[in-house]
């Protein structure tokens, strides 16, 4: 098969998954616990019988779920509509909408951060095997990987505040709130600062452990050996010979990792105060806000499932040998 | 001969610095051997006896624990005391090597043209385009169609790949080529192939070369001069037809015995008992002592120099005797 078939294959498989993530969603939602109305009126909100039924009316509640409900929900999905959050009272699209940026240039920031420092610290650790540099990269890797998220996040904001005068949350200063981001740069950046490192050593360790196993695996290889024959220099050898080979089991690592950072950001931004999806997602839990969460499980469930197709069409790109079926 | 060896290789030894203790593991020892213009010398011996470490010890490709000593002259300069750029200058032009492994000496993820491309313009023997051209001269000169130069290895057979290595190793015209055990991961006919190939790219392009191999059937049809190597020391060493119709080496008088003869089929082949010797725990006088049919007292207590037993013939065992 060519190797556009294959794409439109993997497109449409990742649409047939997505497909299956909205029938889920709405299943779950409607199996949770709770009425509607009363969470949208409020617990103690007197409120007559027939104002109830009028509002199920007018919610399309009292039509059958299946499937009335779900070609009905279907339908506003399509359309962008992902219903009105109950606790903020706006429609979820676009509150997602405007948190999505926020979020995404904190983990932009800090995955090409550790991808880029993750790759050439592997690289270096498994090039320069059994140094002391080697030796510690491993180590630092090692207890940064094994680091819970909220904990270290917890130290940096500490030490960061006290002794560096970082701000301990949000976004932007107080004063700044509302401003378009890209008047006040250089206030986002000293905000950035604590989150981005805190991200960054994170998933630094993953990407460094995994580079530096795939390197060493690689420069074991019989081609390795005959590039020097041909009297490349070390460096020849890694950055022509080397690199490309050990880098396919990251390309997976990387596309998978963006499409869980979304999600992974909920501690960072609960402990930073930071106003992006993760800590939207931690306020529609507490509140039981289900329309709110629903959105947050279908975005957070088509990044997954586009990261996932990102790394099947690099693999292809990147290695001759996987066969486009 | 009157013309000067090509390669000379004196008292070559190899010890590699084992992580335990300061032990070393003694590989190769006192090796000595020439490879004149145009000859092929064949290197002969179980596997682990240090044929390959030889090559890897002359093309100065051992990992940073392998501590090499004694002289390799190539056209006269010894590769040994050249510093490691100038050494690398020298790889692939002077010497290029065809490794065994024929599945994974190519690079995977790159095409076969561009890896031999590489190797041309790497040491800038020709600019880009001409180099273009050379890949497809060489390809067609191992029977690959040039067209195929734009593929990958995986779309090559086993015994293509191999073409393939030997075209790269011709690429910057060298005047050796190592040939380290080339068929062992092919079947018969495909080996032969590849054997007739080389044989026909030797007279056509003169170059000498060292084939190591365990295959005596091999050695038998290709080579010139035979070198057999037993735990790390050249046990025998002379011309093909007198190594194979006078062996004077009781190890090399066993493998012959070990191997098949077309002409007397349906004799039992005999095969030698034991093992070779670890390489960290060597006997004290002959190697071969522990495993040898015409062992004497002797031979635990002395280790036997190699001598002459006839102009250019040289034997490596007590039972021999100088001319």
């Amino acid at each position: 098969m060519s190797r556009g078939g294959m794409l439109g294959r993997k497109v449409l498989f990742s649409l047939l998954t997505i497909f299956v993530v909205l029938v889920i969603n709405f299943v779950l939602f409607r199996v949770l616990p709770g009425d509607p109305v009363r969470a949208v009126i409020g617990r103690n909100v007197k409120l007559s019988a027939e104002a109830q039924q009028t509002l199920r009316e007018q919610f399309g509640l009292d039509k059958p779920i299946f499937p009335d409900q779900f070609l009905d929900t279907l339908g506003q999905w399509a359309r962008g509509n992902l219903g009105i959050s109950w606790s903020l009272r706006r429609p979820v699209a676009e509150i997602l909408a405007a948190k999505l940026w926020n979020t995404l240039l904190l983990i932009g920031l800090g995955q090409v951060l550790s991808i880029v420092l993750g790759i050439l610290l592997g690289l270096l650790a498994g090039w320069k095997r059994k140094t002391p540099f080697d030796v510690f990269a491993l180590t630092f890797s090692l207890i940064a990987w094994a680091t819970p998220t909220f904990w270290l996040g917890i130290i940096l904001l500490a030490a960061g505040s006290t002794w560096l005068g970082l701000p301990t949350g949000g976004l932007v200063s107080p004063e700044n709130v509302g401003k378009p981001l890209y008047t006040v740069l250089p206030d986002l950046a000293r905000h950035l600062v604590l989150p981005t490192l805190t991200l960054t050593i994170l998933y630094l360790g993953e990407y460094m452990l995994i580079m530096r196993s795939s390197i060493l695996e690689v420069l074991s290889e019989d081609y390795i050996l005959t590039a020097k024959a041909k009297g490349m220099t070390p460096w020849q050898v890694l950055w022509k010979h080397a690199l490309k080979n050990a880098m396919l089991p990251i390309v997976t690592l990387i596309a998978l990792n963006l499409g869980f950072t979304v999600s992974g950001a909920i501690y960072i931004e609960t402990v930073f105060s930071y106003d992006g999806l993760g800590k939207l997602f931690q306020t529609a839990l507490v509140k039981q806000d289900y329309p709110l969460l629903q959105g947050a499980f279908l975005l957070l469930a088509v990044s997954v499932i586009a990261a996932n197709l990102l790394a099947d069409v690099l693999y292809v790109l990147l290695d001759p040998r996987v066969k486009p079926t | 001969m009157s013309e000067p060896p090509l390669l000379r290789v004196r008292h070559l030894t190899t010890e590699f610095l084992l992580a335990d203790a300061g032990q070393r593991a003694r590989a190769v020892e006192d090796v000595s051997f020439d490879v004149y213009p145009g000859q092929t010398v064949g290197l002969v011996g179980e596997s682990g006896c240090g044929k390959t470490t030889v090559l890897m010890s002359i093309l100065r490709l051992l990992p940073a624990n392998a501590e090499i000593r004694g002289q390799v002259f190539f056209r006269g300069i010894d590769l040994l005391t050249l510093t490691e750029r100038q050494m690398r200058e020298r790889r692939w032009k002077d010497i290029s090597i065809v490794f065994q492994g024929a599945m994974n000496a190519l690079n995977p993820v790159m095409r076969v043209g561009e890896q031999i491309r590489e190797a041309i313009t790497l040491h800038g023997l020709m600019p880009p385009n001409e180099a273009e051209v050379r890949v497809g001269e060489l390809l067609e000169l191992v029977g690959i169609p040039k067209e195929r130069g734009a593929q990958y290895p995986f779309q090559y057979s086993g015994g293509m790949r191999q073409r393939a290595m030997i075209a790269m190793a011709l690429a910057c015209s060298p005047g050796l080529l190592f040939a380290d055990e080339p068929t062992t991961a092919l079947d018969v006919m495909v080996q032969a192939q590849i054997l007739e190939l080389l044989q026909g790219i030797q007279r056509k392009l003169g170059l000498a070369i060292v084939l190591v191999t365990h295959d005596l059937g091999v050695v038998a049809e290709m080579c010139d001069t035979v070198v057999v190597m037993y735990s790390g020391k050249v046990v025998e060493y002379g011309p093909v037809d007198v190594i194979f119709n006078a062996p004077q080496h009781p190890y090399t008088q066993n493998l012959l015995q070990a191997f098949p003869d077309l002409a007397r089929p349906g004799t039992v082949l005999a095969c030698i008992p034991g093992a070779p010797p670890r390489l960290t725990d060597l006997p004290p006088g002959c190697r071969f002592a522990p495993r040898c049919p015409a062992r004497m007292q002797w031979c635990d207590a002395e280790v036997p120099i190699l001598r002459e037993v006839q102009p250019a013939h040289f034997a490596a065992c007590h039972l021999v005797k100088d001319v």
